[in-house]
């Protein structure tokens, strides 16, 4: 079992005539990943790979029963391009484009309160559920299949938990990279949640950062809601007050308190969720419950 | 992109918002010039980005030329907390009976703007913030619909500024409000707004950071960006393109990602070395970048050692050591030792093509900071 993607999601690819798409619909398939369609305004009726193109995501959802949307386009057009999604049939939206801007994304941010559409990312590398699918750019030979959920606010942090679970013989369920921007879909708590209702995930890897207050959220929700044991680690422990640390939202304020790596162990020890000093201590946790 | 006070001001006086006479001025006889033509007092301020510039003596007062000679001296080339003072700018003393703070911000828990206004200007306001919540008035907007003038007079109101300045107030914080709307601001704040004798409100601070991402709609405020940059290496790592801070320790970090970046760092830290800088190359880097990172991070004399930690997705090994050969081959002897760790996508091609007579290969990331931190303790 998996959460929110499997061999049956029927995925719509906007951006599939540009280079990024382009490959990573070919990574997708190649992955076993159903891509029934694009989108691209005024590429309608072409084809990419034997994969049709239309000029609207509502015409690929309706024409081909897709039911999730990949985001690959570029960032000046990206917060349309997933408006245009939230407000066709599909139930999921993940986005991957890099750098879109803030008060963009407040608009979407709006507009997802209003519809019942899933939206992952922006600036996430999507969401993969082994031997099954994956929607996004994640590498998929690194993943197997298993007993543990992964949600992570971090890419490449994410391989790395992966292959320190991986020389465990430890696979996955399902993994989520929900993305580094101060304003998201999907959150931590709403990835915990679908991990808690899967009778498969036996016990969940969480990856936070420093910045925003989203830790602190997930560690209230595993306190009050989990019975499935969640072992965590946060990145920049180490980054000074001030200074964004590549991510839009990696970045602690000024005043100390919320945000910071101190606050967000604490409150996740607080919940009792162990939290490893290292990746690898991370793998040992999750080892330890199963 | 945080834009220098002349700047901010500068956007400020162009919205029309009341601002204090003000000239940048490089040199003392542009600042005795400069306070002749505003007329004494002035204040001398030293533009660099950096809090708590009044402590540290980067802000005088003066009264007369003798002193705006001293001040000039003192402030124009110090050294304020790391940062190199070139400019100053000379404005317009402003005698005030009050302060307030105002300001607009992203409020990412709900991801909707919040403006925000408080009678406790002056002072560090993320200290009122964390002992006296409750003495900053929040209001937030729908930016589907941008400030209404009910929320502005609410905002002035429930935070008890004087009633006969109120409208006034409310009125910079709905400018205010339209600037971070229209400058695609992620953070504008004026600390303090400084009330008159006479009634008089002015914007006497102003702080405003850019969201970097929107610069390709923003050409005026893209020009800006160059003369913000404070540091030299940072402004290296701008022209290179690369998401970059500098910290003060001696192990370099280069790597792929923010989150395994920061984690990198961390490991530094965990194992008893100091970090000397984040790095994130981003995702698909080709060789000429990954040489570029090399050079960023021997360009910092602090540097000791560096540990080069790829964790390839989309970026592929073969790619990485293509440019670590590139960047180490051009030198006769390799300024540091350089450690690398190579995983994930082509990072078998890539431990092939890497010359290891020049680097240290360790195959896992804690392994990899541990070499990396014992050379810089060697190499001190």
């Amino acid at each position: 079992m998996s959460i929110l993607v499997d061999d049956d999601t029927r995925v719509v690819v906007q951006g599939i005539t540009g280079g990024e798409g382009k490959f990573h619909t070919g990574q997708m398939t190649a992955y076993g990943t159903n891509v029934v369609a694009g989108a691209v305004p005024g590429k309608g009726g072409q084809e990419v790979d034997g994969i049709p193109v239309y000029d609207t995501v509502r015409g690929a959802a309706r024409e081909e029963d897709a039911d999730a949307a990949v985001v690959f386009v570029p960032p000046a057009f990206a917060a349309d391009a997933v408006m245009e999604a939230l407000d066709s049939a599909v139930d999921l939206v993940v986005a991957i484009t890099e750098g879109i801007p803030q008060q963009d994304m407040a608009a979407v941010n709006k507009r997802l309160g209003e519809v019942e559409t899933r939206l992952i990312g922006p600036n996430c590398p999507g969401i993969i559920t082994p031997g099954e699918a994956k929607l996004g750019i994640l590498p998929g030979n690194i993943f197997s299949s298993g007993d543990v959920g992964l949600v992570s606010r971090s890419g490449t942090l994410t391989y790395q938990v992966v292959d320190n679970l991986t020389q465990r013989g430890i696979g996955q369920t399902t993994a989520i990279g929900i993305g580094g921007d101060p304003i998201i879909g999907t959150d931590f708590v709403d990835a915990l949640r679908e991990f808690e209702a899967d009778p498969d995930t036996k016990a969940v890897a969480m990856c936070g950062e420093i910045g925003g207050e989203d830790e602190e959220a997930a560690a209230r929700f595993i306190g009050e809601h989990m019975d499935t044991p969640v072992a965590g680690f946060i990145a920049g422990r180490t980054a000074p007050p001030g200074k964004r640390m590549g991510h839009a939202g990696a970045i602690v304020s000024g005043g100390g308190g919320a945000g910071t790596a101190e606050s967000k162990i604490q409150a996740l020890n607080d919940a009792g969720v162990p939290v490893g000093d290292t990746p690898d201590e991370v793998a040992d946790h999750i080892e330890g419950f199963l | 992109m945080k834009l220098h006070e002349y700047q901010a001001k500068g956007v400020f006086a162009d919205a029309g918002l009341p601002v204090p006479a003000s000239t940048l001025a490089a040199t003392t006889d542009e600042v005795l010039d400069a306070a002749n033509d505003i007329g004494y007092p002035v204040a001398v301020k030293a533009q660099v980005q950096v809090g708590g510039r009044g402590k540290a003596g980067g802000i005088e007062l003066v009264d007369s030329d003798e002193e705006a000679r001293a001040a000039a001296e003192s402030i124009i080339g110090m050294d304020l907390k790391g940062l190199h003072v070139d400019r100053v700018l000379v404005e317009s003393a402003v005698d005030f009976v009050d302060e307030l703070y105002v300001g607009v911000t992203m409020d990412r828990t709900v991801g909707k703007p919040v403006a925000m206004v408080s009678t406790q200007g002056g002072v560090n306001i993320e200290e009122v913030a964390e002992e006296t919540p409750e003495a900053i008035e929040r209001v937030h907007i729908d930016p589907a619909f941008g400030i209404q003038p009910y929320q502005a007079r609410e905002a002035v109101f429930e935070a008890g500024v004087d009633e006969d300045v109120a409208m006034d107030v409310a009125s910079v914080l709905t400018t205010l409000y339209e600037l971070w709307e229209e400058k695609d601001a992620t953070e504008i704040e004026v600390n303090p707004v400084m009330i008159t004798a006479d009634g008089e409100v002015v914007c006497a601070d102003a702080v405003m950071n850019i969201d970097e991402d929107t610069l390709f709609r923003h050409a005026d405020l893209a020009e800006m960006e160059e003369a913000a940059a404070s540091d030299e290496l940072e402004a290296k790592a701008n022209d290179y393109g690369f998401d970059y801070v500098r910290l003060s320790g001696n192990v370099g970090i280069i790597g792929n990602g923010a989150g395994l970046v920061m984690t990198t760092l961390d490991l530094v830290d965990y194992y008893g070395g100091s970090p000397a800088n984040f790095l994130d190359i981003g995702g698909g880097a080709k060789a000429e970048r990954v040489a570029n990172a090399l050079d960023m991070v021997f360009s910092d004399e602090n540097v000791d050692s560096v540990v080069f930690n790829i964790f390839g997705g989309i970026t592929r090994g073969d790619e990485v050591a293509k440019g670590i050969n590139e960047a180490l081959e051009s030198f006769d002897e390799i300024p540091k030792e350089v450690v690398v760790r190579l995983a994930g996508t082509n990072a078998e091609e890539g431990m092939e093509i890497l010359n290891t007579d020049l680097v240290t290969v360790e195959s896992t990331l804690d392994a990899a900071v541990q070499r990396a931190v014992e050379y810089a303790e060697e190499g001190q």
